[in-house]
């Protein structure tokens, strides 16, 4: 099992690696259980499908549980997604009971392993309330929120924060979305993982034939935005954006999405998608599959420039995955991009259509500094940004939390 | 697990290079204007005082730092207040016997500007000033060096977090606030004085980790030995840009 930290060696290099193994034999045989909503779909799922093989090969008992719902739950904990997000949305008590009896349902059946762990990470609020219904826990419980907290639509704050505020500590992916909790409110950003296929190097093949499976024409610059069709994510402002850029010079515009089977809202903001695109040859709305990951990485790295021009945002892994690629990004002004989109640096920031067209515009015009801002981009991303970067986080997180979070972690073999 | 690194620095003793990182925890205080920022100088714990001067470092950032700190990176970015920020900029923490009297210099020259000021200079709601904390955790690299001479050759090789722990922490840790580099060939004297002085004389308020690793390297080939190692921060190339370009 050792080996899958090898391999990551060359990526990362052999310090990091070093630093995981004398992290992980501190806490090695611990039992961990990282516990969210869904397998499949959207950024948690995909770190957690390699944060948990890392984990378990430094020699931690890690297992990841998924908790079920039917589609009134996940009607009800979009609504929390999007008023936490800032939507003043008043969630009926009737949906509000049946969270809670989804997630009563849910504890019978996990209590007994979360109960016996060590370490329990309940990631977003959908899987909240689990530690309520643990009375006899023995571990330490951290409720990991990827969310965009920093204007919460109080009410539903207020809701959430009862199930949250009595665990050990809580994580967040930046400053801005502490909120007042009785605990430690540790500030860990998301990651990529530089080995996944969606981020893998490509031979210049695969991503022409990428390019030829979706009638791209190599002759014309391409923007490229990968996320789902979510309003947050303002796919009908990249549309916008592209009209403007596309009356002056030819571009085409791809925006690729895919489905979670925790977002009802998906479908009809794919609709609109659709509507606002029709007509225009030049724009291509592609709905894959959740295990197209190497059509993803192939068109990022066809892309002349990457957009993300998000309304709110938790962190954007879209964002860090296209500056591994050496793609500038040109972001929406908000959240976690912030913290990736070193404004004139390594992208743009942007609050509108129009400044996203405007910056497209002046990229696509100045090749040197796109291709400038494309490296220091993928260096940003290597030094900050990867998975062993944040594995070493939760490993530093876990031990410090054994130790009663003391102001320093002495870590020596 | 022990509790500390060893004082590998003793004379003629080996260098054991250590290794950290930083755990980053918000505080809970935050503040949108100029006021709010005093209470918060006021209440947070000194170890926030501490992480803004120079926990900082650790944290991802891109480029040099044009002001020593963030409280008055905060004041020009975020206030426009552009002498402030010069003068928090001015402040340095090693003038000050402890965290509580750097505190309170700095409530002094916030306190200076807001008795000037007609109204209190106030941030835009997505840029208010978030007092956090550090949590080290330092850790082994599994490098020892043996001699002085071998330093050139090792420093390049060195992670920012060894830099960190050796030259920053080293000022907070140790009974006479001295870096390790200097502690260590201090043993050695006489023949290292003259790079003994060269890194006291050494200003690391406006540099990256990277770049102090490049200064610190730049004063250790003074001394004789091997040189020419090869940098720890060698970025792989990425296949498809190779091939694109």
């Amino acid at each position: 099992m050792n080996d899958v930290l090898s391999t990551y060696e060359p990526a990362v290099g052999a310090q990091m690696v070093a630093q995981l193994r004398q992290l992980g034999k501190v806490l090695q045989g611990a039992r961990v259980v990282h516990v969210n909503s869904t397998r499949y779909g959207g950024g948690v799922a995909e770190i957690l499908h390699k944060l948990i093989p890392i984990k378990q090969a430094l020699g931690l008992d890690t297992s990841w549980e998924v908790i079920n719902g039917d589609a009134a739950f996940y009607e009800c904990t979009k609504s929390f997604h999007n008023a936490l997000q800032g939507d003043r949305i008043d969630i009926p008590p009737t949906l509000l009971e049946h969270f809670e009896a989804t997630n009563r349902r849910n504890a019978d059946e996990l209590r007994a392993t979360l109960e016996d762990a060590d370490f329990v990470f309940i990631h977003d609020p959908q899987p909240a309330p689990l530690l309520a219904l643990c009375p006899d826990r023995r571990g330490k419980w951290i409720w990991r929120c990827h969310i965009d907290l920093s204007h919460p639509y109080r009410r539903v704050w207020r809701y959430v924060r009862r199930w949250v505020r009595d665990y050990d500590a809580s994580v967040f992916s930046l400053p801005e979305f502490s909120q007042e909790l009785p605990h430690p409110q540790y500030l860990i950003p998301p990651s990529i993982d530089p080995l996944s296929d969606k981020n893998m190097d490509l031979t210049a093949r695969e991503v022409t034939e990428t390019r030829e499976r979706f009638g791209l024409d190599p002759e014309i610059p391409l923007l490229v935005q990968v996320s789902r069709f979510d309003r947050f994510k303002d796919p009908l402002g990249v549309i916008a954006a592209h009209k403007l850029i596309d009356k002056v010079a030819p571009t085409q515009l791809v925006l690729a999405g895919g489905e979670a089977t925790d977002d009802p809202e998906g479908a009809l903001v794919l609709e609109e998608v659709m509507e606002a695109a029709a007509g225009n040859d030049r724009v291509h709305v592609l709905m894959l599959p959740p295990d197209a990951h190497r059509t993803i990485n192939a068109l990022q790295r066809a892309a002349d420039i990457v957009i993300q021009k998000s309304i709110k945002e938790g962190f954007g892994l879209t964002v860090a995955e296209a500056m591994w690629k050496g793609k500038p990004v040109i972001g929406g002004d908000t959240g976690g991009i912030r913290l990736q989109v070193v404004d004139h640096y390594t992208g743009f920031l942007v609050n509108t259509p129009e400044g996203a067209a405007l910056r497209a515009r002046y990229l696509l015009h100045r090749r040197d500094l796109l291709h400038e801002m494309g490296e220091r981009a993928r260096r940003h991303i290597w030094e900050n940004f990867l998975i062993t970067r944040h594995v070493r986080d939760y490993l530093s997180l876990m031990i410090g939390l054994r130790m009663n979070n003391q102001e320093r972690i002495e870590v020596r073999t | 697990m022990k509790p500390h690194l060893p004082p590998a620095q003793s004379s003629q003793a080996p260098f054991v290079v250590g290794d950290c990182a930083l755990m980053t925890i918000a505080t809970g205080t935050k503040a949108q204007n100029l006021r709010e920022f005093r209470e918060g100088l006021l209440k947070v714990p000194s170890s926030s005082i501490y992480h803004h001067f120079w926990g900082r470092l650790l944290t991802p950032r891109f480029d040099e730092p044009e002001y020593s700190n963030d409280f008055a990176a905060w004041a020009y970015w975020a206030l426009h207040e552009k002498a402030l920020a010069e003068r928090l900029s001015a402040v340095d923490p090693s003038d000050y016997d402890d965290l509580e009297e750097l505190r309170l210099a700095l409530v002094d020259i916030v306190e200076i500007t807001l008795d000037v000021r007609e109204s209190v200079p106030s941030a835009r709601s997505d840029q208010m000033f978030h007092f956090l904390r550090g949590k080290l955790v330092v850790m082994d690299s599994e490098v020892t060096i043996e001699h002085p001479d071998q330093l050139p050759m090792v420093l390049p090789g060195l992670s920012t977090g060894s830099v960190y722990y050796h030259f920053i922490d080293a000022r907070r840790r140790t009974p006479d606030k001295c870096d390790d580099f200097c502690t260590w060939l201090r043993g050695w004297e006489p023949d290292y004085d003259r790079v003994i002085t060269r890194l006291r004389d050494l200003d690391p308020f406006f540099s990256s980790l990277k770049e102090m690793r490049r200064l610190l390297t730049a004063i250790f080939a003074e001394l004789p030995g091997d040189r020419g190692a090869s940098g720890a921060d060698t970025l792989p190339p990425t296949r498809v840009a190779m091939e694109n370009s």
